[in-house]
């Protein structure tokens, strides 16, 4: 049933219910409240608890109610087998009773809401909250046995088997222990228990089989007795549902051999007894266990029963569960019927009439009576003949390799076929000066080399390759031999005074000794071709002479001068390097204006950077609240 | 047997000589020596390294384009051994050898007339400029003075002769 109910929730007992929706009223909402709060904050909080449990079992009991099925809404099978199995009237009264158990919860809720609001303080509250859950709990109490019968109800429903009434069926029935389990093992990959004795099978049970690329499902019911509706059992009533309201090929199973305890005249009346129910259905009678009696070896009596049976105008067949005989027979048979049946039914509908309409079946005519055999070709024939007759074939390089034997050297240029076959064995050369031959290969390379050489020729003839050849005359060479000179020249030059710079230590600020002398710059301007005249007037002798001279700074002491000099004093510091007087008190009235700005700041001078309290108290004392690091 | 190329530097590597390596699509690269192999690991570009062939070629440095280069290539076209044509080839291959030879010398040649030009540019201007290095400027003025002063003596005695 696993496929009309889905999957139901465990219903708790009542004690189980009412712990978990208890407890999750307590972890869900809030647990403290003190009688000195505001006493709309204490109502709020109990009216919560109280509202919170009420929709907490509100909820569970929508969820039982919503997953359980309603018997109305049901396929007419399942719901006679929810009545044979459960009593509908029973299910139906306990899930009104849980529908009715909600809807008093509701009400209680709201009625102890109602009077939270009017609570005056937090004992008050308190009690019409206990008040109110406890009311709730009492409901509940009363559906204690509903809970575990619905329970109950849960854990078989989910292990009904999941028989589908509309799709192709076969339905196996007859008196108990016929072989009716037998069979269903033999055709499907259900796996039922057979035992030697009656009622083995007190359910049904489902096995698929495949016929034709299609499913069938098989359905095994309990055996039936033969006795009025009322007296049937549930187990017989099962059966009888299935045969009632599942539209599916029946298969009426009869024990020839009598080994079940029934007699061949009970199970022919049985099969008239519930023919009614089957109602235009195609009815299969299957005789089984012919492996203990034969059909002819009956005695007289028997075999008019048979024979009844056979005027019913149903397919009467026979097979033996034990050895396999006629089983596949028996099935084939019966989905035939069902198929030829489910076609015919859909044939009545107004839906096919539609689509019957449009379709055709196109049966070409034969055009006329000559005769079209494929076309082979002769050659294929040929070839095909040969492959049948062993003609004698080419003489392979196998062949030849075994009669030399170790005399046998692969030769593979004598197939080549050449314009001039006594080529073959010539040596091929392969590389030229690193290049290979085989790149140059081209059968116009004597054409393309011929245009290649004109094109060389008519480069030669417009003087192309002796353009670039331009040679230097006399002039540009001296030029150049000039250039490299002055290059040479200037390098040295370079090189000499990088020498002269070089800085290896502090160097004094006059050169004690000319480096250069007159011999040099004789040299110098020598190798330049100037020639220096050597006689007195020349100007650079003159140079050496101080044209004229300042009178010296002190007077320079005189050796006639009697006793010792007197030495000076230091000109004090405020005046030094000062002119006059008048300068001196310029220079100090600016010292004084400068000194003004700092006097303000009580600095001393330039130089006073003192900074007297590094950490003012008042600003790195007590809490910080306003301003900013540095400035509070 | 076949002369290859060398994968990055183009260099003909005959049989028995350098290495192979094939990728997984079945791709060969040959490598003369273990220089080349090594550029190819490095994922070096044989464009952009100067020394290889490829490198000359983009460049334009070396002769790409012409007639005479035309002819050694790898054709994939089987042509049947016909004795006077391999012999025809072989003295072709010669005669061509010559003339790319001749072309791509002059090609060098002409690329290198720029720099010649500009060279010889340089030299002048350097003497023009710089000559005072070495050949002072005043060099031979005191014998011009000299001479100048000769000329003038007699020119004097001249008209008082006159």
């Amino acid at each position: 049933m696993a496929h009309v109910v889905k999957h139901i929730t465990v219903v708790p007992t009542y004690k189980d219910f009412v712990d978990i929706v208890l407890s999750k009223t307590q972890r869900k909402t809030p647990t403290v409240i003190h009688k000195h709060y505001k006493i709309s904050r204490i109502r709020d909080f109990y009216m919560r608890k109280v509202k919170f449990t009420q929709q907490t079992f509100h909820d569970k009991l929508s969820l039982i109610i919503s997953e359980f099925p309603i018997v109305a809404n049901l396929h007419p099978f399942y719901a006679t087998l929810m009545n044979v199995l459960y009593n509908t009237d029973h299910y139906k009264l306990a899930l009104g009773g849980i529908n009715k158990a909600r809807q008093l919860i509701d009400d209680c809720a709201k009625d102890h809401v109602k009077l939270l609001k009017y609570g005056d303080s937090l004992y008050r509250c308190k009690c019409l909250k206990r008040a109110a859950l406890g009311r709730m709990v009492t409901i509940m109490k009363g559906q204690a046995k509903n809970l575990l019968y619905l329970e109950e109800i849960r854990q078989h429903i989910n292990r009904l088997p999941s028989i589908d009434p509309n799709t192709r069926t076969l339905l196996i029935t007859g008196f108990p222990n016929v072989g009716k389990s037998s069979f269903i093992n033999k055709i499907s990959r259900a796996d039922v228990e057979v035992q030697p004795y009656a009622f083995t099978t007190k359910s049904l049970y489902v096995g698929h089989t495949d016929y034709k690329y299609l499913r069938w499902q098989v359905i095994d019911t309990p055996g039936i007795l033969d006795h009025a509706i009322e007296e049937r059992n549930s187990i017989e009533m099962q059966a009888v549902a299935a045969l009632i309201h599942i539209r599916a090929v029946v298969l009426y199973i009869v024990d020839i051999s009598e080994q079940c305890g029934h007699t061949l005249e009970e199970q022919l009346a049985l099969y008239k007894n519930i023919k009614p129910s089957f109602s235009n259905r195609p009815i299969v009678i299957v005789i089984n266990k012919i492996d203990v009696v034969k059909p002819d070896e009956l005695p007289e009596d028997k075999s008019k029963v048979i024979e009844e049976f056979q005027a019913e105008g149903e397919p009467v067949l026979e097979m033996s569960t034990l050895t396999e005989d006629g089983v596949m027979n028996v099935k084939t048979e019966a989905c035939e019927k069902l198929l030829a049946y489910r076609v015919n039914q859909k044939m009545k509908t107004n839906k096919v009439v539609g689509v019957a309409n449009r379709l055709h079946v196109a049966m070409p005519k034969k055009r006329d009576n000559k005769e079209r055999p494929p076309c082979i070709p002769a050659k294929i024939m040929k070839k095909k003949n040969a492959m049948e007759v062993d003609e004698p074939t080419r003489k392979l390089e196998k062949d030849i390799e075994q009669e030399l034997g170790d005399d046998y050297i692969l030769d593979l240029r004598k197939t080549w076929q050449l314009a001039n076959n006594d080529d073959r064995y010539d040596t091929i050369p392969e590389i030229w000066q690193g290049k290979n031959v085989a790149d140059f290969i081209d059968p116009d390379i004597m054409k393309k080399l011929e245009d290649l050489e004109k094109e060389e020729e008519a480069r030669d003839k417009a003087h192309y390759y002796s353009m670039s050849e331009s040679e230097e005359d006399e002039e540009t060479q001296e030029m150049r031999k000039t250039a490299r000179k002055i290059r040479e020249k200037r390098k040295l030059i370079t090189l000499e005074s990088g020498e002269k710079r070089r800085v290896e230590k502090s160097r004094m600020p006059r050169p004690t000794k000319r480096s250069r002398s007159v011999a040099q710059l004789e040299a110098d301007l020598g190798s330049m071709g100037v020639e220096i005249p050597t006689d007195a007037d020349s100007h650079y002798v003159r140079a050496k002479t101080r044209s004229s001279s300042r009178p010296p700074l002190k007077k320079a002491r005189d050796q006639s001068e009697a006793g010792r000099s007197r030495s000076q004093s230091r000109t004090p510091r405020d005046q030094s390097g000062l002119r006059d007087k008048k300068m001196v008190t310029k220079v100090k009235k600016i010292a004084k204006k400068a000194q003004k700005e700092r006097n303000h700041m009580a600095k001393k001078g330039e130089g006073d950077r003192v900074i007297l309290n590094m950490k003012p108290k008042h600003l790195f004392s007590g809490k910080r609240k306003s301003g900013k690091t540095d400035r509070r | 047997m076949r002369v290859e190329k060398c994968f990055f530097c183009s260099a003909p590597i005959y049989p028995g000589h350098g290495i192979n390596f094939v990728r997984n699509d079945s791709k060969f690269f040959r490598f003369c020596r273990s220089k080349c192999h090594k550029a190819f690991q490095k994922k070096r570009n044989p464009r952009k390294a100067r020394w290889t062939k490829a490198f000359r070629k983009s460049a334009g440095k070396e002769l790409t384009v012409d007639a005479s280069l035309e002819f050694e290539k790898r054709r994939n076209e089987p042509v049947k051994y016909n004795k006077e044509l391999w012999q025809n080839t072989v003295k072709a291959m010669q005669r061509i050898e010559e003339i790319k030879t001749r072309r791509q010398n002059h090609f060098i040649a002409n690329r290198l007339k720029k720099g010649k030009e500009l060279r010889k540019l340089a030299d002048k201007v350097e003497v023009e400029k710089n000559i005072h290095l070495i050949k002072s400027p005043a060099a031979g003025l005191k014998q011009r003075k000299q001479m100048v002063e000769v000329v003038m003596e007699r020119d004097v005695e001249q008209m008082e002769e006159n």
